[in-house]
C-alpha cells in the first residue's frame, strides 16, 4: 500500500456533472409545471425546455441497481443523473418526446416514478441495523415495509399538500421532522453491564450526557461503574453512544412512536415541530405492520379532510387536536401533554376550544 | 474465494423482496450471489447478520478507529459483535464521500465509482447520506486506503464525521429551479472548501453543518437540520406578470385562486381585483413563497436577492430538537465581496462555537445556554427585531447598561448600511 497523501480536494466542481443544458441555463430559469405525477417540466428565460423524470430508489443501492440506473441515463437521458435529498433519482432530457420512452424504461427497471408535487416522497430515513452502532431498529426495511404500502400515494398527486415522511431507529432523530415521523421510543432505562463500564466508558462524559442529570458514578461490586436514577431517567438513551454498556436497546420494551405536523417550509405557515400523537406500537420486523396501519389509517383522516395546499400540521392547527384525534380514532393520554422545558408554552392559555 | 460458503437462509428479509417498491434485500443477494466478485463473502455473511438482527431485533455494530493518512476523520468504522458468526463481514466500515453540489452525476463517473467499490468494497452504496454524503457501505479496514485513494484520483474528497464540520448539502437551485435567489452551489462549495481543516481534522466541541436552501421552501431542510442555514431571499417586490396571473384566473376559476392563494397568504398581503390582476402588499409580504409555489408562470421572487441565515438547527440529543433561528436577516449574495463576506461571517460563527460552546453541545444549545444576544455580540453581528417572534415577556433582567445598548445598535444600523447598500437602513 502506497502512504499517499490524500489530495485536499474538498467539494468537487459541479460543471463536469452538470446536464449542458441546465449548465447553459444555469440561474436562469423562468417557471415550471408538472405535466404528469413524475415528470417536471422547466422553462429557462432563453425559451430552453428540460423535463425531469423522478424515481424512487431503495437508497442502499447495490453497484448493480447504480449501473441499471446509468443504462437508463446512457440510452434515455444524455448520460446524466441527480438524486434527491430524499434518494430519488432524476434524469433531465431536452425534448419532451424523450419523455415516454425514459418513463418506461424506469417501470421496466422497476423504479417507480413519481414523488412529485403534492404526492408522498420516498421516506427520509438513516441506517438502522444495517449500519449504526445504536438502532433499536431498521430504517431500510421499515422504509420498504412502508413503501410497499405507500406506493400509490408515491406514482399519484393526490394528497392536498406534499406529505414528507421520516423515519429514525433511535431518539437522537435522525430522520428529522416530517409530516409523519416514525421514531423509536425506549420505554424501560438501560441495563447496565457493570463489568464493562469502567473499562471501556468515559464516566463523567457519559454523566455530562443524561439530560436529566440522572447518571452518577458508583462502585458496583468493587469496580468503578456508574448507577442510574430510574426515577429521573426518561429512557431517551443518550448514554448508550458514549457507553455501549448502558444496554437501552431492548427488542421487547423498544417500541416504536409516530409523531405528526412537522414541516420545514416556509411556505404558508412557519416551519414546525412533529408532534406526538402515538406510541407503545411494536417493532415487528420484516414489514411492522401495526406501524404501516397506524401511519396508513393518519393519512386517510388527512387526505379526506384538509384543504388543498395545507400541510399535515396547517390541517390539525385548523380542525384543532380534540378533532384529530376524533377522526383518527387515535387515544389522547397523559404522555400527550408536554412536561419538558418551556412545555407551558404548548398549552391551551386561552377559551379558544372546539366541541 | 470461498467457493464453499452458501447463501445464508434468511426467511424475514426475503419477505422484504415482494412489492412494488425497490428492494435493498434483493441488491444485497445480488452482491452475495455473484461469485466471481471478491464481495460475495462479505455479503452473505452480512446478510446472516441483517437476518440475525430481524430475528432478535438487536443491532451489532461496534465502533472503533479507522481511517486514511492525514484525516482525522470521514470513515465510519464499524466492527462485528457477532464475528464468529459472520467473520467474513466482520469489518464494515463506511467511507463518506463528497457529491457535487446539488448530486449531480455523469453516468461515467458513477460507473467508475461502481469500480472502485467492486474492487475495494462491498458494491453496496447508499445515494445519500443525512447529511448528503454518498456513503459507500462495507469496507475491510486493509482497504479503507487504496479505497479512499482511487476515489480521491478521480477528484472526490473525505466528508466529515465525529466533533467537525460535516459534509453539506444544496438544493437543485440554480441549475434548475426558478425560485432560486442565489448561486447555492458556488456558496456551498466556497465555504466548505475553505474550512476542510475543520472537517478533516476533528477539533471541534461537536458536529458543526451548513446547508444551503436556494429559497424559503427550504428544500434542503436547512432550517432544523443545520447549524448554519443559508436561505435565498429577497428584498423588494415580488415580480408579477398580471397577463399570466389573468391567465391562471381563466383557467382555474375566481374561488379556486381566492381558497388557494389569495386567503392562503400568512399575512394578508393579497388582493384579487375586479380585473382579475393581482394586488401584492409588499412590505407585509414574509417571503412564504406559497403564492409563487401554486402560480409558477405569473409570480416570481423580485430582484434583489440574497440570503437569510439561521443559527442553531439540530435533532433531538441533549435539550431536544431545536429550530435554526435568524442572524442576519439578508445578505446580499451576488459580487466576489459578497461571498467572500459570507465566508467572514461563517469564519466568525465557527470560531466563537469551537472558543464558547461545551462538549458535546451544538450551536442551538449553546445560544440557549448563553443568550442569542451574547453571541451576536461575540460573532460581530448587530441584532434585529427579525431576530425575535416578540421582545422579551418578562422583567427578570438587569438593563443598567440599556443607553449603550442603544448605542451599539444605533451603530449596528450604520455599518449594516453601509455593507448592504442603502437600502437596509431606509425602512
Amino acid at each position: 500500500m502506497s502512504a499517499r497523501r490524500a489530495v485536499e480536494s474538498g467539494v468537487p466542481e459541479l460543471e463536469p456533472y452538470l446536464h449542458p443544458l441546465l449548465k447553459k441555463n444555469y440561474g436562469s430559469w423562468k417557471w415550471h409545471d408538472r405535466p404528469r405525477p413524475g415528470v417536471l417540466h422547466h422553462v429557462a428565460h432563453s425559451g430552453d425546455e428540460v423535463w425531469t423524470v423522478r424515481a424512487g430508489t431503495q437508497r442502499q443501492l447495490d453497484v448493480y441497481t447504480v449501473r441499471a440506473l446509468c443504462d437508463i441515463g446512457d440510452r434515455y437521458a444524455d448520460g446524466y443523473m441527480r438524486f434527491t435529498a430524499r434518494s430519488n433519482v432524476e434524469f433531465m432530457v431536452a425534448n419532451e418526446a424523450q419523455v415516454a420512452p425514459l418513463i418506461e424504461a424506469l417501470g421496466k427497471g422497476g423504479f417507480p416514478v413519481g414523488g412529485t408535487g403534492n404526492s408522498i416522497s420516498m421516506i427520509s430515513h438513516t441506517q438502522g441495523w444495517l449500519h449504526c452502532d445504536i438502532p433499536a431498529t431498521d430504517a431500510s426495511g421499515v422504509v420498504k415495509a412502508l413503501m410497499d404500502e405507500l406506493h400509490e400515494e408515491f406514482i399519484h398527486e393526490r394528497m392536498p399538500n406534499k406529505l414528507r415522511i421520516s423515519t429514525s431507529c433511535c431518539e437522537i432523530n435522525c430522520g428529522g421532522q416530517a409530516d409523519i415521523a416514525i421514531n423509536i421510543q425506549h420505554t424501560k432505562p438501560p441495563r447496565i453491564n457493570h463489568d464493562l463500564v469502567g473499562n471501556v466508558c468515559e464516566r463523567p462524559t457519559v454523566v455530562a450526557r443524561c439530560p436529566v442529570a440522572a447518571i452518577r458514578p458508583a462502585l458496583v461490586n468493587g469496580k468503578p461503574s456508574l448507577e442510574i436514577d430510574e426515577r429521573k431517567c426518561m429512557c431517551c438513551g443518550a448514554c448508550y453512544p458514549p457507553c455501549p454498556p448502558m444496554m437501552i436497546n431492548d427488542p421487547e420494551n423498544s417500541r416504536i412512536a409516530i409523531w405528526v405536523g412537522g414541516k420545514h417550509s416556509n411556505a404558508r405557515s412557519k416551519p414546525s415541530f412533529h408532534k406526538l400523537v402515538m406510541a407503545n406500537l411494536p417493532n415487528n420486523p420484516p414489514r411492522w405492520p401495526e406501524v404501516a396501519a397506524a401511519v396508513k389509517g393518519i393519512i386517510r383522516a388527512y387526505q379526506g379532510d384538509a384543504h388543498d395546499w395545507e400541510r399535515m400540521g396547517e390541517w390539525i392547527e385548523r380542525i384543532g387536536w380534540p378533532r384529530f384525534f376524533t377522526l383518527t380514532g387515535l387515544p389522547f393520554t397523559k404522555f400527550h401533554v408536554d412536561n419538558w422545558r418551556g412545555s407551558r408554552g404548548s398549552l391551551n392559555a386561552s377559551t379558544h376550544l372546539r366541541f | 474465494m470461498t467457493d464453499e460458503k452458501k447463501m445464508p437462509k434468511t426467511p424475514m428479509l426475503d419477505q422484504l423482496e415482494t412489492g412494488p417498491w425497490p428492494s435493498f434485500v434483493s441488491g444485497l443477494k445480488r452482491l452475495a450471489k455473484d461469485e466471481t466478485k471478491p464481495y460475495s463473502p462479505m455479503m452473505k455473511d452480512l446478510l446472516g447478520q441483517l437476518e440475525l438482527s430481524y430475528e432478535t431485533r438487536k443491532g451489532y455494530w461496534k465502533g472503533g478507529t479507522v481511517g486514511v493518512i492525514g484525516y482525522g476523520g470521514g470513515v465510519i468504522p464499524r466492527f462485528s459483535e457477532v464475528a464468529e458468526q459472520f467473520p467474513e463481514s466482520s469489518e464494515f466500515h463506511t467511507l463518506r464521500i463528497m457529491p457535487p453540489a446539488g448530486m449531480h452525476y455523469t453516468t461515467d463517473v458513477l460507473r467508475k465509482m461502481c469500480d472502485v467499490w467492486e474492487e475495494f468494497g462491498s458494491g453496496l452504496i447508499a445515494l445519500h447520506g443525512q447529511s448528503g454524503d454518498i456513503m459507500f457501505q462495507g469496507c475491510s479496514t486493509k482497504n479503507v486506503q487504496p479505497a479512499f485513494d482511487a476515489f480521491n484520483d478521480m477528484g472526490f474528497d473525505m466528508g466529515g464525521a465525529g466533533p467537525a464540520l460535516r459534509t453539506s448539502m444544496s438544493c437543485v437551485g440554480h441549475a434548475r429551479c426558478e425560485h432560486s435567489c442565489y448561486d447555492e452551489p458556488r456558496a456551498h462549495r466556497t465555504i466548505i472548501n475553505e474550512f476542510l481543516d475543520e472537517m478533516h481534522r476533528p477539533a471541534m466541541p461537536y458536529k458543526f453543518k451548513f446547508k444551503f436552501s436556494g429559497c424559503p421552501n427550504d428544500c434542503t431542510n436547512s432550517i432544523q437540520r443545520s447549524d448554519f442555514a443559508v436561505i435565498g431571499m429577497w428584498r423588494d417586490a415580488m415580480k408579477v406578470d398580471q397577463k399570466e396571473v389573468q391567465a391562471f384566473v381563466a383557467e382555474k376559476g375566481r374561488s379556486y385562486v381566492i381558497d388557494n392563494i389569495i386567503t392562503r397568504c400568512p399575512t394578508q398581503s393579497l388582493r384579487l381585483s375586479d380585473d382579475d390582476t393581482l394586488e401584492v402588499d409588499n412590505r407585509n409580504c414574509v417571503r412564504c413563497m406559497h403564492c409563487i409555489n401554486v402560480m409558477t408562470k405569473a409570480l416570481a421572487p423580485g430582484d434583489d436577492r440574497g440570503v437569510s441565515v439561521l443559527l442553531g438547527g439540530k435533532r433531538t440529543l441533549k435539550v431536544g430538537d431545536l429550530m435554526g433561528t435568524v442572524i442576519i436577516p439578508f445578505l446580499p449574495l451576488k459580487t466576489d465581496e459578497d461571498y467572500a463576506h459570507l465566508v467572514d461571517i461563517s469564519r466568525r460563527t465557527m470560531e466563537f462555537f469551537m472558543d464558547n460552546a461545551l462538549e458535546h453541545e451544538r450551536t442551538g444549545e449553546m445560544i440557549e445556554r448563553i443568550g442569542l444576544g451574547n453571541v451576536m455580540a461575540g460573532i460581530g453581528l448587530p441584532l434585529d427585531p427579525n431576530m425575535v417572534s416578540h421582545p422579551r415577556t418578562n422583567p427578570y433582567v438587569r438593563m443598567d447598561q440599556w443607553d449603550e445598548a442603544v448605542a451599539e445598535y444605533e451603530e449596528g444600523r450604520k455599518s449594516n448600511a453601509k455593507s448592504n447598500g442603502d437600502q437596509g437602513a431606509k425602512s
